[in-house]
């Protein structure tokens, strides 16, 4: 590969590349293996994979548009970027559904070899965009990746047909060339992926190569550029998607529980990769099963948590709404159980691959009767992780059903995590009933499976096989403290009072909220309070605010029932309060109920998470500041 | 499981102090009797034994038993017995159904507990009706049922459970009834001893909203004529005097013969090893309701593999092949770097 350069290299802080194709092109193969590099060379790394539902759409049609956009900086930063400086288009239809979120003076590198007339019109492309002048505002790079990707595929002996698949590799390469990343991480990584297939291994190879080749000696590109590696806090990194993260957190909660964990789960989108994951891991004693229907997933995980496994189901919106009553029955048992949504666009079928927050709700009243449960939602793809531990802290302490919520944005997107030292992982060790733990009348000794700890009111785990201590539990209402079934009134006045006070109390063993306010609490004249996966786009938009020298605050939930106990005194503090959800304002309601707030919603359901540019108008707005004065938004870090 | 070491234990032991509460006459006490007298028997411990049901009437039965139980949730039971029995193969666990938890609600957790071939011991009680709910017809109820829910007569066809427990590869599946507390020991025992899943249906008479469903061939003064036992290695026939009994046509079809027109050398020898289902589903639908003569005893019972083994199996050999999980290994397997100080 040639290393003399008559280019000149120019320095960025950070870039946001999006790569789109056809769903059969390789986009998320590309778009990971370029995050993977950068991770590497040191940047800090976001991402958002965006792909159609459909496995293979018709080739060349809008609906089959697959994108993977990164953000890559030589600072630390928190989303995936609000628009991509660069896009590569790998044919008219990508180019046409990209496009326009492609920051003014952004940069188009496309494969001018698919514009060709039939392609135009699959994209309903009325006129060349190359050529009609529509893309003005952009500097457009034609590269012909096709018949340059035929050609090196000719040399290795690859058949035109499959030669032309390796293109992505093209693309991979020329774009590694124009932000100088390191290539040996790319060519190593594909002599390993493709080991079994020397012929395709060689033709990616000889691709990637050929477009790191053509940039450097095309006469077409003026400079190349170079982001510095990000000061990250020291220690050792991996980059990590959400439903990875959550995998492992889930095997290493397992473990400081010292319980075996069990997975029943139904695949279902964007959930199903934790079910693959799990899979992979039977060395931790992990216990997968694929099973028939949503209902038998979370059925078998109760089941063996009765039996003394920490059980686990993972499914996402249509999953959850299956899972309902199972859900409602742990309640009754109380007996421990983890019940992961990753959440995605709904009603029902809804939209498989895109991203919402709008099972809120759902998690806190989606049952029968009066059913509360824990709530905790994951911030980051890393943030999985300690959400899994959280979840399962609390379900094993309280003897409760928690549901994590995650979402589509989190499960596929990916960011660097500075790895945390296993020995300091809570101990999460749990105590199995053994002995009887109640007098009869006549003084014999009884085991009552209902008899609480006055602390926590978490009922005792008597697992079978233990002697003395057998037990009969049921979904029927029970007498406190014998668990007999029992159908007195005052009885079930007192067993829902308790249910209730038992998850409300969890408020007093978690963190209190923090809030981000350069002034203290109260500071600022807005908060804006978030849940989950809008922490990025919120603490990024709030640096922005900051930047103008306007004073904004921070807090953003991860336990979302019970809330944390300082909640009331921190929306209170402030006079405006404004919460960006990815749903019609559903923490919104739940703040307004319980604390009697005028906290304000800032809405979207398009399928994909908040630009932080969104957030930072919307607080503008509230502070009465004309966003168009004060500084540029690439001054800011976001 | 049997352990020779397990103490002595009398009917008495194996009774919890609940009430029970069936309707007087119910079939499901005398299933209950036969239980709570066998279970001393099998050589099993209270501790290590679980009764786990959904809804209906039968599945009160967990209550009223001295071990560890769950009375779940409608048609659930066949899943969530999954879950703990993959997870605990040192248990005996017990799956106590009934038709419309079994076949209507919970039918999809049935037939996958059956195929998987999980180590669950499923008693069915099968009364063609709905009790619990006060007298609508079951899938199991004769068609043109007249119910509150069918005042002009059931549409369903019936499921013949013994079919279809048979059709989705049970490994062991028998049929037995709530008027011969031997028979259903011996079935009971059976099943237990069975490695895998096992299925037994129990003709179970509900006296409230459909006496008699089974009079015509478990009546004490019918049921030598209209019972046809199943032995295994014996040719079947029945009758008093085992004056009728079964061929296999060759065109492929059973009937029900007079021994002394065809001799008895004409009649087909039960095999209930046979790995091909094929034959004793169609014994199972020699009759087409429990009207006319209906075999009893175990239809099918062959080696398969056990689900929980095998899932456990898997585990012992990641264990051997990469040794004991390492979480510190987990996190960085995904490859590293490390940025300095």
């Amino acid at each position: 590969m040639s290393t003399a350069t008559h280019h000149q290299t120019t320095e960025l802080d950070r870039v946001v590349i999006r790569f789109a194709g056809d769903s059969g092109d390789g986009m998320q193969l590309t778009g990971t293996q370029f995050t993977s590099v950068s991770s590497l060379f040191g940047n800090d790394t976001a991402t958002l994979p965006d792909f159609p539902a459909e496995i293979r759409a018709p080739a060349g049609t809008l609906a089959g548009v697959s994108a993977f956009q990164v953000h890559i900086s030589d600072h630390d930063i928190l989303t995936p970027g609000d628009s991509p400086s660069v896009l590569v288009a790998m044919n008219p239809a990508a180019l046409k559904t990209n496009v326009d979120a492609v920051a003014p003076g952004g940069t188009l590198i496309v494969n001018i070899d698919a514009f060709d007339e039939r392609a135009l019109d699959k994209a309903d492309y009325r006129s060349n965009p190359l050529t009609d002048g529509s893309l003005a505002s952009y500097t457009v790079y034609e590269v012909p990746m096709t018949s340059l990707t035929l050609e090196v595929g000719k040399e290795a002996g690859v058949k035109p047909r499959d030669a032309e698949r390796s293109k992505n590799f093209f693309a991979l390469g020329l774009v590694s060339w124009l932000y100088s990343r390191p290539v040996e991480p790319t060519l190593e990584w594909i002599g390993k992926r493709f080991a079994t297939t020397p012929l395709v291994q060689d033709a990616n190879t000889r691709a990637f190569k050929a477009g790191y080749n053509f940039g450097e000696t095309a006469e077409l590109f003026e400079s190349n550029y170079q982001v510095r590696p990000a000061t990250l806090d020291p220690g050792v990194y991996t980059n990590v998607t959400g439903n990875t993260a959550l995998a492992w957190g889930l095997i290493a909660a397992a473990h400081q529980a010292h319980l075996p964990l069990f997975l029943g789960s139904y695949p279902i989108t964007p959930a199903s990769d934790i079910l693959h994951e799990l899979s992979k891991h039977k060395q931790f004693g992990v216990r997968t099963m694929q099973a028939e229907d949503e209902i038998a997933g979370i059925g078998a995980a109760i089941g063996a948590a009765f039996g003394g496994s920490l059980g686990v189901t993972t499914t996402s919106g249509p999953g959850a709404d299956l899972k309902a009553e199972s859900v409602g029955m742990a309640i009754s048992l109380e007996l421990p159980l983890i019940v992961i949504d990753i959440q995605r666009g709904g009603p029902s079928t809804g939209l498989p691959t895109k991203t919402e927050q709008s099972d809120l709700l759902h998690a806190m009243f989606g049952r029968h009767g009066e059913a509360p449960l824990p709530i905790v939602a994951a911030m980051t793809p890393s943030h999985c992780f300690d959400t899994a531990l959280e979840a399962v802290r609390i379900a094993v302490k309280y003897r409760t059903p928690v549901i994590l919520l995650s979402d589509g944005y989190l499960a596929n997107g990916a960011e660097p995590w500075r790895l945390p030292d296993v020995a300091t992982l809570p101990d999460l060790h749990v105590e199995f009933a053994t002995e009887a733990n109640h007098a009869e009348d006549d003084g014999e000794p009884v085991f009552w499976p209902y008899l609480r700890d006055e602390q926590t009111l978490a009922r005792p785990w008597a697992i079978p096989g233990t002697p003395g201590l057998e037990h009969r539990i049921g979904a029927l209402e029970k007498e406190d403290g014998s668990g007999n079934v029992s159908y007195d009134p005052v009885n079930h006045e007192h067993m829902v009072h308790l249910r209730a006070r038992k998850v409300a109390g969890i408020a007093d063993d978690i963190a209190a909220l923090e809030v981000d306010d350069t002034d203290g609490v109260g500071g600022a004249p807005v908060l804006v309070l978030g849940w989950g996966s809008t922490f990025g786009a919120i603490a990024a938009a709030v640096r922005r605010v900051r930047a103008r020298g306007l004073k904004v605050a921070h807090a953003q939930l991860v336990h979302l029932n019970p809330f944390p106990s300082n909640l009331g005194e921190v929306v209170r503090a402030y006079d405006k309060v404004l919460v960006p959800e990815a749903n019609l304002g559903q923490l919104a309601k739940l703040v307004r109920a319980e604390y009697l707030v005028d906290a304000k919603t800032l809405s979207k359901v398009q399928g994909v998470p908040f630009r932080a540019a969104e957030i930072e108008a919307a607080v503008l707005d509230m502070l009465g500041v004309d966003p168009t004065v004060t500084p540029a938004e690439e001054e800011v870090a976001s | 499981m049997t352990d020779t070491t397990v103490p002595v234990t009398t009917r008495k032991d194996w009774t919890s102090d609940q009430e029970v509460r069936w309707c007087p006459g119910c079939g499901d006490y005398s299933i209950l009797a036969a239980l709570q007298m066998l279970l001393p028997d099998l050589g099993v411990r209270r501790e290590n034994t679980v009764f786990l049901s959904g809804i209906g009437c039968a599945a009160r039965l967990p209550y009223y038993m001295n071990t560890y139980g769950m009375h779940s949730i409608h048609g659930r039971a066949p899943a969530i017995a999954t879950g703990l029995a993959v997870t605990r193969p040192d248990l005996d666990v017990w799956v106590i159904t009934g038709d419309g938890d079994a076949l209507s609600i919970g039918g999809n957790h049935l037939i996958h507990a059956l195929r998987r071939n999980v180590n669950l011991t499923i008693l069915l009680f099968n009364n063609q009706i709905y009790g619990l709910t006060k007298g609508q017809y079951s899938p199991t109820s004769e068609q043109g049922k007249v119910t509150k829910s069918t005042p002009f007569g059931s549409l369903d066809r019936p499921f013949n459970p013994v079919s279809l427990a048979l059709g989705a590869e049970a490994t062991f599946v028998a049929r037995t009834h709530d008027m011969d507390r031997k028979h259903m020991q011996e079935v009971f025992r059976r099943a237990h001893d069975h490695k895998g899943a096992s299925f037994v249906e129990i003709y179970q008479n509900c006296n409230v909203f459909n006496d008699g469903a089974f009079e015509k061939i478990t009546g004490r003064d019918v049921r030598t004529e209209n019972l046809i036992p199943l032995v295994h290695g014996e040719p079947i026939r029945f009758g008093a005097e085992g004056q009728r009994g079964v061929v296999l046509d060759p065109d492929g079809r059973l009937r029900i013969v007079e021994v002394a027109e065809v001799g008895e050398d004409a009649l087909l020898v039960h095999d209930e090893r046979r790995d091909e289902p094929g034959l004793a589903f169609q014994l199972s639908r020699l009759a087409r309701g429990p009207f006319e003569p209906t075999p009893i005893g175990v239809f099918r019972a062959v080696d398969g593999p056990e689900y929980g083994e095998a899932m456990n199996q898997q585990l012992l050999e990641a264990n051997e092949k990469k040794g004991p999980g390492d979480l510190a290994a987990l996190l960085t397997s995904g490859g590293t770097w490390t940025v300095e100080n």
